[in-house]
Formats: C-alpha cells, structure tokens, sequence
C-alpha cells in the first residue's frame, strides 16, 4: 500500500501536525519508503496466531479503591504555558 | 592524588569506603572532567548544585560507615527520565523548559542507594534515533574516532549522551532507555558495557513514554561488574508500573564472575546476515571460542522469523509512539505557538516542536493505526510478534541458556554519514538488536575487539525472561578476554 499526497494531509490532519503544502511531497517519499519496507510483513503466514497483547505473562495488577495522591494543583499547573486559578488555559473552543 | 575519574564504579566505591577520597572530590573531578568535555555534547543539563548537596550528603553517611549501595557515585541520567526540579527535555523543543514536579522511580532507586546525579545526557528525540543526531541540542558526539583520522563520529542512539559520557570518563555510569536497541547499541558503539533488562524488571513511570510495550531502562558503564551494580539498584517492584513485576531484586553482581561451564550457548543462522562485515563475523567467532573455553557448549540454532523483526518493530514502535506523543499539545506542559483557535493551536505547536524524524514517525503511526489500516498493519505486526517470541521460546525449550550475537551490523559511522535521504537506512542500524525488544527478553551488549579502524565493537548476549545473572556471568567471560577499551583523549 502506498500514500497520495491526500492521505499524507488526512493523516496529518488526524496526527495534529501543520504541514506545509510544499512539504507534502517529500512526506509522501518517506511515508512511502517506510510502508514499502514494512510491507514485507504480508508474507509471514499469521493464520491461527493470537496477536500479542502482553509480552511478559503477568497478572493485571489491582489496586486498593482508595486515595492515595492528591492536592497537588499547583504542582499539575506548574509547567503550563497559561493557567489562571489552577485552569489550563487554551483559545477559545466554542463561539 | 590520582585521576578520580579514571576508577571503575566499583573501584570508586571500595575508594569512597576506605575514605581515600570523598565523595564531593569524587564529584568535583567529574565536573572538571565535563567542562572540559563540551566538545563532546553529552550532557544537555549540567548540576553542579545537585551533584555537590548530594555528595556532602554521601560523605556524612559515609563518615559515619552508614554507606548505602551506591553512596556517592556519581551518574549521569539520560534525559528521558523525569527529574524532580531538574529539566526534563526527551531531547525535544516540545518539551522546552519543562522541570518536573516529580522524579522518575528508577533514578528515585539510584539516589535511594546514595548515588549523585551529575546532569542529565543528550539522546534522540524521544529516544527516536540510532546516532543522537535528532537531538534539538545537536548531537553527541563519540570520544572515538578512526585511526588517522578527525572525522567526528556519532556515539550511536538513542543513549548516545549516556554512552559518550560514560566512555569518556564524564561519570562512573549512566541510566539509558533501550526500545529497539538504544542502550546496547551505544554501547558498542563507544566500547561500554550495556544491559536491556527483561521487559517488566524496571519501572517505566516518570520515563519519556515513547513505545511503551518496548521500552525498558538499563544502565551503561564501563565494565561488568559496574553495569550489575547499577543494575541491582535500578530494578525493582513498582506500583506505579502495572507492567512492572513484582519478584526479588538478585544480586546481580554475585554473578560476575561466576563459572559459565556447562552453559549452552546457541547461535542464530539467521544473524549471519547477507554482505555482513568479515570483522564482524571474526568478532563473533571469538565470542563463541572464549565461551568454549571457559566451558561453555556452543550449538546453532534457528531463529526463523528474524528477518521481519525490523518491519514488524517499525509498524508496532510507531504506532505506539503516534499514541503516546499526542499528549504533547500545548496545554499541560511545554511549548505553545500562538495561534487564533485550539486547533491551530495544537497543529503549530506539534509542527514546530517536533523534529523531522519524530514527525515522520509520528504520522506512519498515525496512518497505520487509521480507520481500515488497523487490521493490515497493526494487528499482523502484533502477530508476527508472537512468532518472533515463539522462536526464541523454541531455543529456549531446547536447552539454550543465551543466544550469542553481534551487537550492530558495523562499527560506529561518521556524523551526517546516514541522516541523509532514506529513513530505512538508519533503521538497519538495528537489526540485531530489535527482535529482543519484540521478546521483551533481557540482553547486554559488551565490548569484544576493535575494527580495523581501531573502533569498538560489541557483542550481544540474549537469556531467558528474567536471568540476567546469566548474562553478566557470560559477558564477564567476555571482557575477561577482551580487555577493557577506552579511546584516546583528544578533547
């Protein structure tokens, strides 16, 4: 499979990346030689395999239902680029 | 008194001991030794403050023989692991100034154990690179270079700050991250020792997340014994981690040094790769006759799905990677490019935070996450996982107790020598080294010989699920017969 330079805006689109128009076919190159190089994977019969989920066998770990942490706001904000009353700040969302 | 900076860590702590030095002189000779290492880039962050309140702190308790494991060795930290107070980067302007608020839990373990942070080291972008050259600080650049020759050359990736500083004698270790090869790597590519430990032997939490079903902390050093020292204090149960296992921390440098004889070491036919260097083979046979004659039997084996490793990696680490850094948007912490509306501003900030190689990677894990793509891609990768797993699984059963293999494919190359047009080229870079990451298996990488460049290469030793003991005693054999390799000072 390969990219056109729609897919590479659609997909920058979804990634949240501005690319330039005049970029666009260069991304397409590289998109396309990485895709190109992965492709090989349609070889390997995978039939009757089980996709891995965990790569050590581990229980889940559980957790008491209790509170451990917190009152921290002023931590969590503390490295924000705008923030008033521990609010993260943004533009405006909706008119 | 001599050159602190030249002792091993484990020579370092005997000294710290025996009270032949202190741990603040222990400290003031490595941040002698870095400024004078500036060439070199390998540390982003300098802190003299911390390193010196931390080893003040090291000598009372060693004036009071209350010494702690690590009391008074003096690190490096890559800079994908949170410091608290400490600027915290990746290695990327997204993240700018962040100084974090908390500390990661496997360095949170080293100063548990005493040990004092010099600074924090340089590495790819998010850990994305095999030559420290996607880097925003530039890159690292290795204290290696060619006989005859000024050529500056990369120290390897992600890890390279950390591999550079600690072959330079600009700490007595380093913590690195190793994803698909970023420790072990580096350090054949400068002539250290180090360990990717099993996937779930460190905790992961207040690391740089890039693909988390990969990504594993290890240290580098300068020998054996010092990388299982770091290593017994970097590991450990975590509840902060629930990939992080909850088993007994060995004494990993109990092993060093342990008898090899009876082991079985297999070697995988399908490591010899196509137009693979005839130094590199000569390496490998020389690994195989130390172990023999230290005892060990050497069989072949067949790892049979090797080859798709590399694109299987790619498909799972991008996608991975795609998912973890969208928390980088101008929101919480970092950069923000001013815009007129929340979408522009997202799209800027990642356009103009994000370098070429991130973004790149960012958006093939985007497309192959999409709608459609999911099951092609994602999914089959995510399979053929499983076969690379059950091959090393099959050696396993069949008596191996760790597999011998090169490290890279080739010694360290020159700066700018692969960042050029195609992507793939760098990522060959790591065939040896990915289908570990696949497994979640642990691994070492130690130095074995020289090119004829006069340039360090290493050898990669893989075990079981959770023996690590077993590599430190088979890489020690190693070392024992190599010598240790250290470059030529020239900066």
């Amino acid at each position: 499979m390969s990219v056109d330079a729609k897919t590479v805006r659609r997909i920058a689109h979804l990634a949240r990346i501005a690319v330039a128009e005049e970029e666009i076919e260069h991304l397409q190159g590289e998109l396309n030689a990485i895709l190109a190089f992965v492709e090989q994977l349609g070889e390997v019969d995978v039939a009757n395999v089980e996709p891995m989920t965990s790569v050590i066998p581990i229980e889940l770990k559980k957790r008491v239902d209790r509170v451990t942490d917190g009152d921290i706001a002023e931590d969590i904000v503390r490295n924000a680029p705008a923030t008033e009353d521990h609010f993260f700040v943004v533009p405006k969302v909706v008119e | 008194m001599s050159d602190l900076t030249a002792l091993s860590l484990a020579e370092a702590r005997e000294g710290l001991r025996k009270r032949e030095f202190s741990a603040v002189e222990l400290v003031e000779a490595h941040l002698a030794a870095m400024e004078k290492a500036r060439a070199l880039n390998a540390y982003v962050l300098e802190t003299p403050p911390q390193a010196r309140a931390m080893a003040q702190a090291a000598d009372e308790r060693l004036g009071r023989a209350d010494a702690r494991p690590l009391e008074g060795i003096a690190l490096g930290v890559k800079d994908m692991f949170a410091t608290k107070d400490v600027r915290t980067t990746a290695g990327s302007r997204i993240l700018g100034e962040f100084v974090p608020t908390y500390e990661s839990s496997v360095t949170a373990n080293l100063w548990r154990d005493g040990a004092v942070l010099l600074g924090k080291l340089n590495n790819d972008e998010f850990a994305m690179g095999s030559s420290n050259e996607t880097s925003c600080f530039g890159p690292a650049i290795s204290p290696w270079r060619r006989r005859g020759s000024n050529t500056a050359l990369v120290p390897g990736g992600s890890s390279g700050g950390s591999a550079a500083a600690v072959a330079a004698h600009l700490c007595l270790g380093a913590t690195g991250t190793d994803t698909g090869g970023s420790i072990r790597q580096p350090a054949a590519f400068t002539g250290t020792v180090g360990v990717k430990p099993t996937y779930g032997r460190c905790s992961r939490w207040g690391i740089v997340a890039f693909a988390s079903s990969l990504d594993q902390a290890g240290p580098l050093a300068r020998s054996v014994r010092d990388a299982a020292l770091l290593l017994t204090s970097m590991a450990g149960h975590d509840p902060k981690d629930t990939t992080c296992v909850d088993r007994p921390v060995p004494d990993y440098e109990a092993a060093v040094g342990r008898s090899v004889r009876g082991m079985t070491i297999g070697l995988p036919q399908e490591y010899r790769v196509q137009g693979m260097a005839a130094e590199i083979e000569r390496l490998w046979d020389e690994g195989r006759a130390w172990l023999e004659a230290a005892g060990a039997e050497v069989v072949q084996i067949s790892l049979p799905h090797t080859r798709y490793a590399l694109p299987a990696y790619y498909i799972v680490a991008l996608a991975e990677a795609s998912s973890n850094l969208a928390r980088y948007d101008g929101v919480r912490y970092g950069m923000r490019a001013t815009a007129r509306d929340i979408r522009e501003m997202y799209e800027t900030t990642r356009a103009q935070g994000f370098g070429a190689e991130v973004r790149r990677r960012v958006l093939v894990g985007t497309y192959v996450l999409s709608a459609g793509y999911y099951d092609a891609y994602y999914l089959r990768a995510q399979k053929v996982r499983t076969l690379i797993k059950r091959d090393f699984e099959t050696a396993f059963a069949h008596g191996v107790d760790a597999i011998l293999a090169p490290a890279t494919p080739s010694a360290a190359f020159g700066l700018a020598e692969k960042s050029g047009g195609d992507p793939v080229e760098m990522y060959l870079n790591d065939v040896f080294t990915v289908p570990v990451n696949l497994a979640g298996l642990p691994a070492i990488s130690v130095p074995a010989g020289l090119s004829e460049q006069g340039l360090p290469l290493g050898l990669q030793l893989i075990g079981r699920p959770f023996d690590e003991e077993t590599l430190f005693s088979l890489a020690e054999v190693i070392e024992q017969a190599a010598g240790r390799l250290s470059p030529e000072r020239w900066w």
